[in-house]
């Protein structure tokens, strides 16, 4: 099939001649065989309701044919590759046709890839002057379409979109993808308006003609609704246009969409043809791969043999699916065996990873643990005092972090990191003043400072509903702190977790180095190990006091900023935690920042690699009764304390 | 903000007193005792204190259209503190001491159970608002909220045409409703020819907070070739976490939509909802709905509240629905008299807020519309489908071996709540 370039100057984009006998020839010699097979197209298409839209959208975008010989009418400039013609489609790409930063370049290719040449212009001003009458009489119904948007309900709404698809209208890839992120709007004229959202910004512009227009106008239209049915099946109708998007995360993500959508092998010229084209690495991955899928359906069992040995490698839950498919189902035993085979070493392989992830898990679930137990090791741990308003503090500290937020919208990243330090302020004064208050007249007494605290923790519940409201607060995270860390198909590490377990580290080596290094620190280890002898030596004991509570509440402040990211912000929040802090600090050993760490993890741990075996519930009963026993044989936790201080 | 929040908060227990007051003063004739049983305090505030706003809303408008048979109506608000033994005894207060002529209240399945026999022995009314999971039917309770014929059934229905969903996760909070639902849904799901092996039930400890390892579960569960979707039952504040972690781990409500029966406007406007975009939910109401008497029901309320930023939901109107069949019921029988009232309730109808009217029917339930909404940024619905009749309530699940030949009929001759139609017996318990 030969190829046909033309670009014209003020076409109106690519499209196909397939819905349009009247157009005339737009291609020279092969023309009258473009126009014969594509106007038997609509006819064969209908054929097959299976392959529905898909199909459909596919063919008639690119104005081929699956059953007569695929043909697509491209402008495509000379000067770019010939790669694409060798699939037999001749692809009509033309030039922007309203304004350049209309039409989303990465949605249509072909005004990108399609630099007018002065060489092109010539050559084809004929052609396509005929291509631009063509689409003259084939426009309004494309107009009246794009305005029966709006009208009827969500299955109206699909039926019209894939009679959009079916004309090839180059519009149509870009009002598809302004309807699926909704950005499509209509005015309550009649007949409505149809306007196009920019991405950004409140301006927008016509989608019947382009022209731009204001913001007011935006502004008056309605959003089109669609769901996600309707998403989906948008996102399945521009998949094969995008695929050749400049921008690489566009064309990876139709990539993924023609996975999902079973690769029809009429694809696959046309996927060659992109594999001779792709310059990114990861994006020729994909390509590799959906090609490999296609080829499983080819009758040549040698192709697919070798298919079946591309895809070993993958992790794709697509693969995996097809190829177990294949396992089953294929006519040649041999290749029947060899998918067998390479679904086995993915499985292995997979096995590995799960185990990472679980072990990533673990360390998350220790992570917040040890964030949430850390200020109690200090006031439980170190002062003895049972405080049972320790979830309370992370409470305070998590509603800081509310607080700084709306105190400073736009400001996402700036308003966590704010938060930080003014939750340790703000917990920490509570803390102060919880110990001054109350906590200092109950020492040595701890059934009534258990019964005290708990008191405590009530009152400030009830505080935060009563000023607040008992509603739970939106607390957003930040985009860096959202997302994914993707390894690779089976293994994605979440960003928050990742960060927070960090940021638990840190604050941990922080208190440590308080303790250890500072004059604070030592201060509190020796009233913490013999206070009259402390007192004698000149510590102010009572000071001492106040200020390692106010410690241990700060940190539990900090860790209520890291939690309002990964929970809710509520008036309950705090009782969430406060039986885990404890457990975590029995099981590692009162008063020993150690235990305390290691115990977090381990628990974390263990809670995680007993989850997928016995459920949530379950693991939580288990991990509480293994404590139990654990404490029965050693009830000074992992790391007891030694030497005179433990007898104090 | 226009007004400091613990201002507003001092402004609502303000009108209650005012009311109270008012209604003493002026009325010679004693007042109608008007009972309002929601946690104020506890875990449960977080849903119930709106309910109580409501209950305060709706009674200070018909005191202001002249009240009810001539008599003002006194709303007296007690707080069960989401402590459920303390739901029994602060319905004996009401019932004994203030003598109160109906209760609207209750939030929690376990609640209700722990009222159900102090209504019953008291002889009170109890309008109950909140969807719940059925299998129970009281001559004193009437239950204004969706059974799972109303709710769960419906939407896994619509997920299935519509999404042609075949492989399917349940998930939910460990107690009462999520798992009575979840039993349904699963005869249901295996009447439709679901397999075993595409199911998968998941349940979770109140509040829990790490869902790592059961979305990654979900995942690899929805990566098999299939639609899967996921039927969440999880309870109120196990939800941020395990949306947000849906969100992380990239699972879009395109590859895998959760619909959810207790993820309402309420609870969305206390998350991001960044994260929850295109899931659904379903409920009978919801407050994007077009219609004038949501309207105007959305402006009172805002009136009410002095706070154009709260939502409406979908408790809020079964309250809405419950307290005008009282009204109505009260006004045909012309008294307050408890049997009287509950006679005159049975086929009462109501307009409801979402268009179409509500009745309650013999077994004590009412007919409602069902709707089905995706989650929008702004933290409301937008509705996707809904029924095109209202669906009867079914007290008794015909899904469950064990229920399927019991109903609920409070008129002569079964006057039953617990009636065996093979055996021709009423169980003797009305629950």
């Amino acid at each position: 099939m030969t190829v046909h370039c033309n670009a014209p100057p003020h076409g109106r984009g690519w499209h196909s001649t397939a819905r349009r006998d009247s157009a005339p020839g737009p291609a020279g010699a092969s023309a009258p065989d473009a126009v014969a097979a594509a106007s038997t197209q609509p006819t064969g298409l209908r054929r097959s309701r299976a392959h529905a839209w898909f199909v459909a959208g596919f063919l008639l975008l690119l104005g081929g044919s699956l059953h007569a010989e695929p043909q697509i009418l491209a402008s495509q400039p000379p000067t770019t590759e010939p790669a694409m013609t060798t699939t037999g489609f001749t692809i009509v790409a033309q030039a922007d046709p309203y304004a350049s930063d209309f039409f989303d370049p990465s949605l249509l290719d072909a005004g990108a890839e399609a630099r007018e040449t002065e060489t092109a212009e010539a050559d084809d001003d004929l052609l396509d002057e005929a291509a631009y009458e063509a689409l003259e009489e084939a426009a309004p119904d494309v107009d009246l379409l794009i305005q029966r948007l709006p009208e009827g309900n969500f299955n109206d709404r699909r039926a019209v979109a894939e009679e959009l698809a079916a004309t090839g209208d180059p519009r149509v890839p870009v009002v598809l993808g302004a309807l699926l992120e909704g950005r499509l709007l209509a005015t309550a004229e009649d007949p409505p308006r149809i306007l196009i959202r920019a991405e950004t910004g409140r301006a927008g512009r016509d989608a019947l003609t382009g022209e731009p227009v204001d913001a007011d106008l935006i502004a008056s239209g309605r959003r089109i609704p669609v769901h996600n049915p309707l998403r989906n099946a948008l996102r399945s109708l521009i998949a094969v246009s995008t695929l050749s998007a400049p921008d690489p995360e566009r064309r990876a993500t139709s990539l993924r969409r023609l996975m999902r959508d079973d690769v029809s092998p009429d694809l696959l010229e046309y996927l060659d043809d992109r594999v001779e084209l792709e310059d990114d690495p990861r994006v020729m991955d994909l390509l590799l791969t959906v090609r490999a899928l296609a080829r499983l359906n080819v009758d040549d069992a040698q192709v697919r043999l070798e298919s079946v040995e591309l895809l070993r490698g993958s992790l794709l839950s697509e693969v995996r699916v097809r190829l177990e498919a294949t396992a089953n189902r294929d006519d040649d035993p041999e290749v029947r065996a060899a998918a067998r085979e390479a679904l086995d070493s993915i499985e292995a392989r997979i096995r590995f990873f799960r185990f990472t992830e679980n072990l990533f898990f673990g360390l998350s679930a220790g992570s917040v643990l040890l964030l949430a137990a850390i200020g109690l090791a200090i006031t439980f741990g170190v002062m003895g005092v049972i405080n049972m308003a320790h979830g309370e503090l992370i409470m305070i500290g998590a509603y800081t972090t509310w607080f700084i937020q709306t105190l400073m919208p736009g400001a996402l990243s700036t308003s966590i990191l704010l938060a930080i330090p003014a939750a340790f302020v703000v917990a920490g004064l509570v803390g102060i003043a919880m110990e001054r208050g109350v906590i200092q007249f109950l020492y040595g007494r701890p059934l009534e400072t258990l019964l005290a605290t708990f008191g405590i923790s009530l009152i400030l519940q009830q505080a935060v509903r009563t000023l607040f409201s008992p509603l739970n607060r939106p607390v957003q995270s930040p985009d860096w702190l959202s997302g994914t860390l993707q390894v690779n198909p089976v293994l994605a590490l979440t960003w928050s977790r990742i960060y927070i377990f960090i940021f638990a580290i840190m604050v941990f080596v922080a208190l440590l180095l308080v303790m250890k290094k500072t004059s604070l620190g030592l201060k509190v280890r020796a009233v913490a190990q013999n206070r009259p002898m402390a007192r004698a030596l000149g510590v102010r004991t009572g000071w001492v006091d106040a200020l390692t509570f106010g410690l241990g509440a700060g940190i539990a402040g900090v860790a209520g900023v890291a939690l309002s990211q990964l929970t809710n912000v509520g008036p309950n929040m705090g009782q969430a935690y406060i039986i885990d802090s404890f457990m975590v600090v029995v099981f590692g050993g009162v008063g020993n920042l150690w235990g305390t760490f290691v115990g977090a993890l381990g628990l974390g741990m263990m809670t995680k690699f007993l989850e997928p075996h016995t459920g949530a519930v379950l693991a939580k009963i288990l991990v509480l009764i293994f404590i139990i026993l654990f404490i029965q044989r050693r009830p000074r936790g992992l790391f007891p304390k030694k030497g005179r201080a433990a007898e104090a | 903000m226009t007004q400091s929040p613990w201002l507003k908060s001092l402004r609502t227990p303000g009108v209650a007193l005012a009311l109270t007051l008012s209604a003493g003063a002026v009325q010679a004739e004693d007042p109608i005792k008007v009972g309002i049983l929601h946690s104020l305090s506890g875990t449960m505030a977080i849903s119930e204190t709106t309910l109580k706003d409501t209950m305060l809303m709706l009674v200070e408008e018909q005191n202001r259209n002249g009240g009810l048979l001539g008599r003002q109506l006194q709303p007296v608000v007690v707080d069960p503190a989401s402590d459920w033994p303390l739901f029994a005894e602060r319905t004996r207060q009401l019932l004994e001491q203030d003598q109160v002529d109906v209760i609207f209240g209750v939030w929690t399945s376990v609640a209700r159970k722990s009222v159900l026999p102090v209504v019953e022995e008291l002889n009170g009314i109890l309008f109950y608002p909140v969807q719940y999971e059925g299998e129970e039917s009281s001559r004193n309770i009437f239950y204004t909220g969706a059974a799972p014929n109303q709710q769960a059934i419906p939407a896994v229905e619509y997920l299935m045409n519509e999404y042609g969903i075949e492989r399917w996760v349940l998930a939910g909070t460990d107690y009462v409703y999520p798992r009575t639902t979840n039993r349904i849904l699963e005869a249901f799901l295996k009447a439709h020819g679901v397999a075993d092996e595409d199911i998968m039930i998941n349940y979770t400890p109140f509040g829990h907070s790490d869902w790592q390892s059961i979305v990654a579960d979900i995942r690899r569960f929805g990566s098999q070739g299939k639609p899967t979707a996921v039927v969440s039952t999880i309870n109120g504040d196990a939800n941020v976490p395990f949306y947000r972690e849906l969100g992380n781990q990239g699972i879009s409500a395109e590859d895998i939509p959760v619909i959810a029966f207790s993820v309402g406007e309420e609870e969305l406007s206390g998350m991001d909802t960044r994260p929850l975009v295109g899931h659904l939910a379903a409920w009978n109401y919801f407050m994007s709905v077009d219609t004038p008497e949501n309207a105007a029901f959305i402006d009172k309320w805002h009136d009410f509240i002095g706070d154009t930023r709260r939502v409406t939901n979908d408790p809020m109107e079964a309250h809405y629905i419950g307290f005008n069949m009282w009204v109505q019921a009260v006004e045909a029988a012309g008294t307050t008299d408890v049997d009287t009232v509950i006679d005159a309730l049975k086929g009462v109808t109501v307009p409801n807020l979402t268009g179409g009217m509500a009745e309650m029917l013999v077994n004590h339930h009412i007919t409602k519309p069902v709707l089905i909404g995706e989650i929008q940024e702004d933290g409301q619905f937008l509705v996707v489908w809904q029924t095109d009749d209202l669906i009867p309530g079914d007290a008794w699940s015909p899904h469950l071996p064990g229920s399927r030949d019991i109903i609920a009929d409070w008129t002569p001759p079964i006057s039953c709540g617990n009636f065996n139609t093979v055996t021709q017996t009423c169980s003797g318990q009305n629950y």
